[in-house]
């Protein structure tokens, strides 16, 4: 097969612009399918990071006890013990959870929470709030609290409290001001604005304030565990898996990101679906380029393939000459098509350094491997009719003998 | 001399119905091992579509063929293609050369087809006959930039290339002058003459006739001479 492979790349340095006009053609072809690639995986990656890139990726939240109650044997109930105001769904053994889901794989930061209700009051204005307590050093640890700020800073003390924009603009607060915030467990603390941040998301900028886990213990009288683990993961995407491994490890109900976010997945799936076919489209281009071509050089060359199998050359030689042109040619233009979109790609920002305004173009999913992949396998498909072709050329006919 | 090639009661039809051309009517025909015998007759008598029979590029539309003992009537495509290569050359009257080759490609082509590579050995056996054809400066040379001697005899090299019993030629000469046929035949006078490979040669011209020991007349579709 060798000799097939010396025949097949005579035959395209043969009629070398040819030959350069049609690996061009696929490699524009390859080049379209990596730029769009990496537009709809870059957008992709924009609208999941703007989305969901600063909440929790999975979500280990206390389940709230049923209240107890007695029954008679009739099935009616006799007695009910009422819900207390004290918080008492919590997560025990926080200390010994953490370090353990800590060790799953792709697991970024841990970050152990209590959260509450509670009204943040200056004077006689009152706000009700959102109250987060998270340990001290962990602030940023799932919200990019410290990239938001606008003004102190991120970093929580005992009785520092860190609120967003809209709110501080409501009740007319600056860094440094003293404020009352009760619990909803009626528990009140007075607190000093340590830091102003700014999220652009509403309700966070609006309605939540962020206070250290002590300062949240005393809040929601909770002297032990903690309401929430929220985990951030290096890949958001795996949050499914990550979950289902964390809930083997623990036995806690471990909630990926996905779940209740069914509608982003519905228009992320649209989005790929929609990828899907323009990389198609590319492809068939490559694919009737290809076989066009070659259907062409069959023609061309009728008197030549008629010598060979003249001269002992069986029809299986002469389909391999003619895949292997398709071959090398979905080789040639896939690698040129691939380079060239690399090189394209380079100057867009980092996944990680989108902003708003530019295309949001990942050069990391460029699916490059893929393209050449599928643009080799194309081309071979589209030089099998060609090939079948010349390997029906009646050799009598063909040299006019 | 022993029987290298017989086809008896060979019949060839184009076309059907009122269409039908009848070429070949019921020829029959014997060639021994190292004969060398001129294929006669007018134009439209059957001579090329003899030779196309022969040559396996075809089969009859009845009639019996056997070569080396083989029944080629009865072989399928592959297995004439193989026995093609193995026992039968050819020099076509229009040379019939691969273009975007060298001479010595051309000439290894059938050794390497069947190999699936071009062998030391095929090299040098393809060289050593470009050599014998008085080719020996245009071994490398693209066929395009030789003359049309040139590309006959490197057809003719190309031919003796897998040593083949026999070699079917449609005019050889008839596409060159007379200084450029005169030396094709004397080559192929000198091959059948040292290496016993058996000549069949079709032709118009008497001279190129006359250089061969047996004659052979086909007419209307018959041996007749």
């Amino acid at each position: 097969m060798l000799y097939g492979l010396k025949i097949a790349m005579r035959y395209l340095t043969a009629s070398k612009a040819q030959t350069a006009l049609l690996v061009s053609g696929v490699a524009v072809g390859v080049f379209i399918f990596i730029f769009m690639s990496a537009l709809i995986g870059g957008l992709a990656e924009f609208i999941l990071s703007r989305t969901v890139g600063d909440i929790s990726h999975v979500t280990i939240e206390a389940e709230i006890a049923e209240p107890a109650i007695v029954i008679n044997a009739d099935g009616h109930v006799l007695a009910a013990i009422e819900q207390g105001r004290q918080r008492t769904a919590s997560l025990r053994d926080t200390e010994t959870w953490v370090p353990l889901i800590e060790t799953v794989p792709g697991i970024r930061a841990v970050s152990p929470q209590i959260t509450g209700a509670g009204f943040l009051t200056r004077g006689a204005q009152v706000a009700q709030v959102s109250v987060t307590g998270v340990e001290i050093g962990r602030e940023s640890a799932i919200l990019d609290l410290e990239g938001y700020i606008i003004a102190g800073s991120a970093r929580l003390g005992s009785g520092v409290v860190v609120l967003g924009r809209r709110l501080a603009e409501d009740l007319d607060l600056s860094v440094g001001q003293v404020l009352r915030l009760q619990s909803s467990n009626g528990v009140t603390a007075v607190l000093t604005l340590g830091g102003i941040f700014e999220t652009g998301t509403g309700m966070l900028d609006r309605a939540s304030v962020f206070v250290s886990l002590p300062t949240a213990r005393t809040l929601f009288a909770l002297p032990h565990g903690v309401t929430r683990i929220e985990i951030k993961l290096d890949d958001l995407n795996a949050a499914d898996a990550t979950a289902l491994r964390i809930h083997a490890l623990t036995g806690l109900d471990a909630v990926p990101w996905t779940d209740g976010a069914e509608q982003l997945m519905e228009a992320l799936n649209a989005q790929a679906q929609t990828g899907y076919f323009l990389k198609s489209f590319a492809l068939i281009t490559i694919v009737i380029g290809v076989a066009s071509a070659l259907l062409l050089s069959t023609y061309r060359r009728r008197p030549e393939i008629g010598i060979m199998r003249a001269m002992g050359a069986g029809r299986g030689f002469v389909v391999f000459v003619f895949v292997t042109q398709g071959a090398l040619v979905g080789l040639l233009g896939g690698v040129t098509g691939a380079t060239l979109g690399y090189l394209a790609l380079l100057p867009f920002p980092r996944r990680d350094e989108f902003v708003s305004g530019t295309l949001p173009m990942d050069i990391t999913q460029g699916s490059y491997g893929l393209a050449i992949m599928l643009t080799v396998i194309g081309a071979i498909l589209a030089s099998i009719l060609p090939a079948r072709a010349a390997a029906r050329v009646d050799p009598v006919q063909a040299i006019g003998q | 001399m022993t029987a290298l090639l017989e086809v008896s009661d060979l019949t060839k039809t184009f076309g059907e119905g009122e269409a039908a051309t009848h070429v070949l009517r019921g020829l029959s025909l014997s060639l021994k091992t190292g004969e060398m015998a001129a294929l006669l007759g007018p134009s439209g008598s059957g001579k090329s579509t003899l030779l196309t029979i022969l040559g396996t590029l075809m089969k009859p539309t009845s009639g019996s063929h056997w070569m080396l003992g083989q029944d080629l009537v009865a072989a399928n495509d592959a297995a004439l293609t193989e026995f093609r290569n193995r026992h039968i050359g050819f020099v076509f009257q229009f040379h019939n050369l691969l273009p975007d080759f060298t001479a010595l490609e051309n000439v290894i082509f059938p050794t390497a087809v069947r190999a699936g590579r071009e062998t030391p050995a095929a090299r040098a056996r393809g060289r050593e006959l470009l050599v014998r054809v008085g080719l020996e400066s245009r071994i490398g040379f693209q066929t395009t930039k030789l003359s049309g001697g040139q590309k006959q005899r490197v057809a003719v090299a190309r031919a003796l290339m897998n040593s083949p019993e026999l070699v079917l030629a449609d005019e050889p000469t008839g596409n060159l002058d007379r200084a450029s046929a005169q030396q094709v035949m004397d080559l192929i006078e000198e091959i059948n003459r040292d290496e016993d490979t058996t000549f069949l040669i079709s032709t118009h011209d008497e001279k190129i006739a006359a250089c061969c020991r047996r004659q052979i007349v086909v007419g209307d579709g018959l041996v007749t001479g």
